[in-house]
């Protein structure tokens, strides 16, 4: 017996395993022409996980204070060993990974994979997508340097400007009225342990639910199945999908290998809270969209205040966006073409002003 | 009743005629009218810093401003056109009465008048030359503001252009025998350049030298001494060197025999040393000692140089290409500072005092040079690395490829 075989049966013994993974072995995966956009979901989950890994080595150097956090950093990339690499991959595969989720959400849109009985898939995921943004957001203040400061700065001051709550919302985000060392340990908290654990609950409840329902297959290719039934198509999740997704991972790893040693994450000066704003300051890319369009919105709109408008629109759209399955029309045929154009037309703006927001001075 | 109401009507009346005839300034009525050169506004007047502080036109006129009768009248004390020579008189019966002025800006020196007697201006206008400055050819005369405003004619950035009125006009200079360039030769200097495009205000301007009542700043006796008062360390330093004696000896004064007076340009490494550039073969000849030591001077500094240089290349590179080198680069700062300590140094006229400071400055260039050196070998490293771990991960890929292809294989045999 071999070892693989004898550890088997240790676990089934006392465990059930093979009825544990039984669902597993029995999962399959549609096999199509656009079969390929299946594996952003686990390049995304893979991205994380590095995420995780990475984290909790520079959990051993970082120090949460607004004295020390700058100079732990840049003792982890100067003095650790492998430390600037460990930074490196963090922060790219945090870039990395909000990109694969954004890929993810509008290919599941696209193939229309959110409708019925995946509609609570859909929610969750994109529960997870703004999960990985506030993950993106407390993480970018984490190292204490200039740009990170005021970039806070700009951040909770978009998000005090909510009527009624955006006050206490911000003084929730900063620990106070200003950008502090309070506000670096508050989130410093939120990235390491209130935002993993929530989204460790979610990650479970989106793979369960995947695991639930199976992959979904778009509709044009169930149609021409309907049609031509010898035409369906289909592989074993475990082992020819899973090692088919090991493969895009080691891809994966290979770029963001290449990403660190080429170009390494800049550490940039530690954070002068007396300091003007340095001209030109950017957030990160995935909230340059929303930045830009603030930016052009007319201070008044019909005697009301411009920037509060666009950030309530911005608030309307995303919550409008985490129910989107349940907005398809459904009385009249192909209302799904609705949905499809909000996409399309989503995804057009948010590349747009992101480009805009890029090249803007 | 009746009659308390016709009292209180009538005591109104009284007050706000009497009001009206306080307010009335009959100078400003007819003078708002009439052409240049006598014309005053009301608008004008107003932006005067007088007219801010509670004076008016009969403070410096006399006169009666309220009275349409006795606005000119000689009885009322109307002096009317102020005499040139005797406008420092009237200026000082207030600004050299430290009581008075007190009232009104209890900082404000009332040594002007003093001041301005001891000066070129002052003493030649005591002998009756009416061409030369008294203070409202600078101040201005009814729309005169403090220096700190920016719309001041005295105001530091605008000195300059106020000075150059008569001083760069040959015409108007042709009688004194002095040359009439300073403003061409000011306005190409550092100092111009600080104070106009660096924007800063405490930058030297033409009073900042010359004074600007007395013939010198406050607490100096020439205006050779001045450049000390700013430039401490060349000073003590130069006062060190064998070349303030010689320099007295010769007559050239101190710094402006090197420096020039108005023309004061960036200092460069090129002023000193043996090329027809250096200000040091004016005096010196070929094999003599000074030339000697302008030379060892001149190559320790550029050997400095070129070390920074050379460091901050590589610092620059090893940044460029994401390594951590900010460390090296906020020291290689350090040897910057060597390198200035070590031009100021040049007044001494001493290559051992130099080369202490250029010393070092080269012994953190050469550090902060191997930091850059060993970043370089770090990213060599880093990027033999990548290749390593991308050619496994292709070994992988392709065994796992491999894998896929003989399992599908076999299972489409079984």
């Amino acid at each position: 017996m071999s070892a693989g075989a004898y550890v088997r049966g240790w676990l089934d013994e006392r465990f059930g395993w093979e009825q544990l993974v039984y669902p597993l072995r029995k999962k399959t995966v549609p096999l199509h022409r656009l079969s390929y956009w299946y594996f952003l979901g686990g390049i995304t989950l893979f991205l994380f996980g590095i995420q995780v890994c990475t984290g909790i080595l520079l959990l051993l150097y970082y120090r949460p204070s607004a004295n020390e956090a700058f100079e732990s950093v840049k003792y982890i990339s100067t003095q650790v060993q492998f430390g600037w690499l460990v930074r490196s991959i963090h922060s790219w595969s945090a870039n990395l990974m909000v990109f694969t989720a954004f890929a993810h959400m509008f290919s599941v849109l696209f193939l229309r994979a959110y409708r019925k009985p995946r509609e609570l898939t859909w929610v969750s995921g994109v529960v997870l997508l703004f999960l990985a943004l506030g993950f993106g957001f407390s993480g970018y203040l984490l190292p204490w340097n200039t740009l990170a400061f005021f970039a806070t700065k700009v951040g909770t001051d978009v998000a005090g400007q909510v009527p009624l709550v955006g006050h206490w919302i911000l003084i929730f985000l900063r620990g106070g009225e200003e950008v502090t060392g309070a506000t670096l340990t508050r989130f410093f908290g939120f990235h390491v342990a209130v935002l993993p654990g929530i989204a460790t609950v979610f990650i479970a409840l989106h793979l369960g639910l995947v695991q639930k329902f199976g992959i979904s297959v778009p509709p044009r290719v169930e149609q021409e199945w309907r049609e031509k039934p010898e035409a369906r198509r289909e592989m074993k999740f475990f082992p020819n999908f899973l090692l088919r997704e090991m493969v895009a991972w080691y891809i994966g790893l290979g770029a963001l290998a290449a990403l660190a040693a080429i170009y390494p994450w800049e550490l940039g000066a530690k954070a002068d809270p007396f300091a003007p704003a340095p001209a030109g300051i950017k957030p990160e890319w995935y909230f340059l969209f929303a930045f830009q369009t603030l930016k052009l919105v007319p201070s008044k709109i019909l005697s009301l205040d411009g920037e509060v408008l666009g950030i309530l629109a911005f608030g309307l759209v995303g919550g409008l966006w985490l129910f989107l399955p349940f907005l398809e029309p459904r009385r009249f045929n192909r209302g799904y073409r609705v949905l499809t154009g909000a996409g399309a037309f989503a995804l057009t703006y948010i590349a747009a002003m992101t480009v805009y927001g890029w090249v803007a001075r | 009743m009746k009659k308390l109401i016709i009292r209180t009507i009538a005591c109104m009346l009284l007050l706000t005629a009497a009001g009206y005839a306080a307010d009335k300034n009959t100078c400003i009525d007819c003078h708002s009218e009439m052409d240049k050169p006598y014309q005053v506004t009301a608008a004008e007047f107003s932006q005067n810093i007088h007219a801010q502080k509670g004076l008016t036109c009969t403070s410096c006129h006399g006169g009666d401003a309220s009275s349409d009768s006795d606005a000119m009248s000689r009885r009322a004390g109307f002096r009317g056109h102020i005499d040139r020579k005797q406008v420092p008189e009237l200026c000082g019966s207030c600004h050299s009465d430290a009581a008075k002025m007190r009232q009104y800006n209890p900082s404000l020196r009332t040594d002007q008048l003093s001041q301005y007697r001891t000066s070129v201006h002052g003493k030649n206008l005591a002998k009756g030359d009416t061409h030369v400055a008294v203070c409202t050819d600078c101040h201005g005369i009814h729309d005169i503001r403090p220096a700190s405003d920016p719309r001041s004619n005295v105001h530091p950035l605008n000195v300059a252009n106020t000075c150059k009125r008569c001083h760069a006009d040959a015409d108007y200079m042709k009688d004194y025998k002095i040359p009439h360039d300073q403003f061409a030769g000011y306005t190409a200097s550092v100092h111009y350049k600080a104070l106009t495009e660096g924007g800063d205000l405490s930058a030297p301007t033409c009073t900042t030298c010359h004074g600007n009542h007395g013939a010198a700043p406050p607490g100096l006796t020439t205006v050779e001494n001045v450049c000390a008062t700013c430039h401490v360390f060349q000073a003590q330093l130069f006062q060190q060197s064998p070349h303030e004696k010689a320099f007295a000896a010769m007559g050239t004064g101190g710094c402006i025999t090197c420096h020039s007076n108005h023309r004061i340009t960036h200092p460069t490494d090129t002023m000193i040393g043996v090329t027809a550039a250096a200000v040091c073969t004016n005096c010196h000849a070929a094999g003599d000692a000074g030339l000697k030591t302008a030379q060892d001077i001149s190559l320790d500094l550029a050997k400095l140089d070129k070390a920074i240089g050379d460091s901050r290349d590589i610092l620059d590179r090893a940044s460029h290409s994401g390594m951590e080198v900010s460390d090296p680069q906020l020291e290689l700062a350090q040897a910057g500072d060597a390198l200035t300590k070590a031009r100021v140094s040049v007044h001494s006229a001493s290559s051992e005092v130099v080369s202490q400071n250029t010393a070092a400055g080269m012994k953190i260039a050469a550090k902060t040079q191997q930091a850059g050196v060993d970043a370089m070998k770090a990213r060599e490293y880093r990027r033999k690395g990548l290749l390593v771990s991308l050619l496994t991960i292709l070994i992988a890929v392709g065994g796992l490829s491999m894998v896929i292809r003989s399992m599908e294989r076999g299972n489409a045999q079984g």
